[in-house]
């Protein structure tokens, strides 16, 4: 059981990543990775206000698999946030490869603290 | 007031032909979607099996997922290489590997909620460790394997 909700959470997590920056990059055909940027945010925030709500005692352990461990974990991702923070450099945009970076933990932890923080302040 | 330009009339802002290249974008791509779909339920189950192998303590330093988001960086770093400049892949491929298994199995939400529960929990000094030592050794892994990668295989090929 507690198998299948990581499954079907991740299955459905994964392609959503890819539908959303697709749609991302071809509305946006710039060189910053607004795409995978977007959706780490948008996972972080999704899994604090989950986490907030799992601590209040309002989502449960099935719950936090199915949509924590299997939705958010393949929604977000760290090897393409990686990857492309290397093509940046490599392709001579340094600048954007620390901007990537930078902004990506920034924003991400903003979230999941934002997350948590709103969560607990509407259930505890 | 400006004159239009001759290719921007209709609605400002909205290119007139944007429906039919929209529909071309997305032409073909359900396979694509159901690749990336059953490599994100593979890498999801991969990344929760190592969490039930080898579970971290509350409180403490968690090496699960910072090991899984590193040696997954490692990988793509090495597939990227492979695809792009030694094998020539079926069309499937990159997005079955490398944005389903690949993205399934490493995670930014953990990685940043994992710090909120260490900063929450008394733990600044462990969480302010985590959060830098993944994003270096992400970093510098995807770097050394791409270039590991590239000696290698790439000057075994000429």
């Amino acid at each position: 059981m507690n198998w299948l909700l990581v499954i079907a959470g991740a299955m459905v997590g994964a392609p959503l990543r890819y539908v959303t920056d697709r749609m991302v990059q071809l509305r946006h055909d710039a060189v910053f990775p607004w795409g995978t940027f977007a959706i780490n945010v948008t996972g972080c925030l999704v899994l604090g206000l989950l986490t907030g709500a799992a601590s209040a005692g309002v989502a449960s352990p099935h719950l936090e698999l199915l949509l924590g461990t299997g939705l958010c974990g393949a929604l977000t991702t760290y090897s393409t946030f990686s990857y492309e923070t290397l093509r940046l450099t490599e392709t001579g945009a340094g600048f954007y490869a620390a901007a990537n970076a930078i902004a990506s933990v920034a924003a991400g932890l903003g979230a999941a603290f934002a997350g948590v923080w709103f969560a607990q302040a509407l259930w505890a | 007031m400006t004159v239009p330009h001759p290719e921007s009339v209709g609605e400002p802002g909205i290119a007139v032909r944007a429906p039919a290249r929209r529909r071309s974008a997305w032409h073909g791509q359900a396979p694509v979607v159901a690749v990336v779909a059953l490599g994100g339920g593979i890498g999801g189950t991969a990344r929760y099996a190592a969490a039930l192998l080898w579970p971290t303590q509350s409180g403490g330093f968690p090496w699960t997922t910072f090991w899984v988001n590193v040696v997954g960086c490692a990988v793509i770093g090495v597939f990227m290489v492979v695809i792009t400049d030694v094998w020539p892949a079926h069309r499937l491929v990159r997005p079955f590997f490398g944005t389903g298994v690949l993205g399934g199995f490493t995670t930014f939400s953990t990685y940043a909620v994992d710090i909120q529960k260490l900063v929450d929990a008394g733990h600044p000094r462990t969480a302010l460790a985590y959060l830098a030592a993944t994003l270096l050794a992400a970093l510098a892994a995807v770097r050394l394997a791409a270039t590991a990668a590239r000696r290698v295989l790439v000057r075994r090929r000429r």
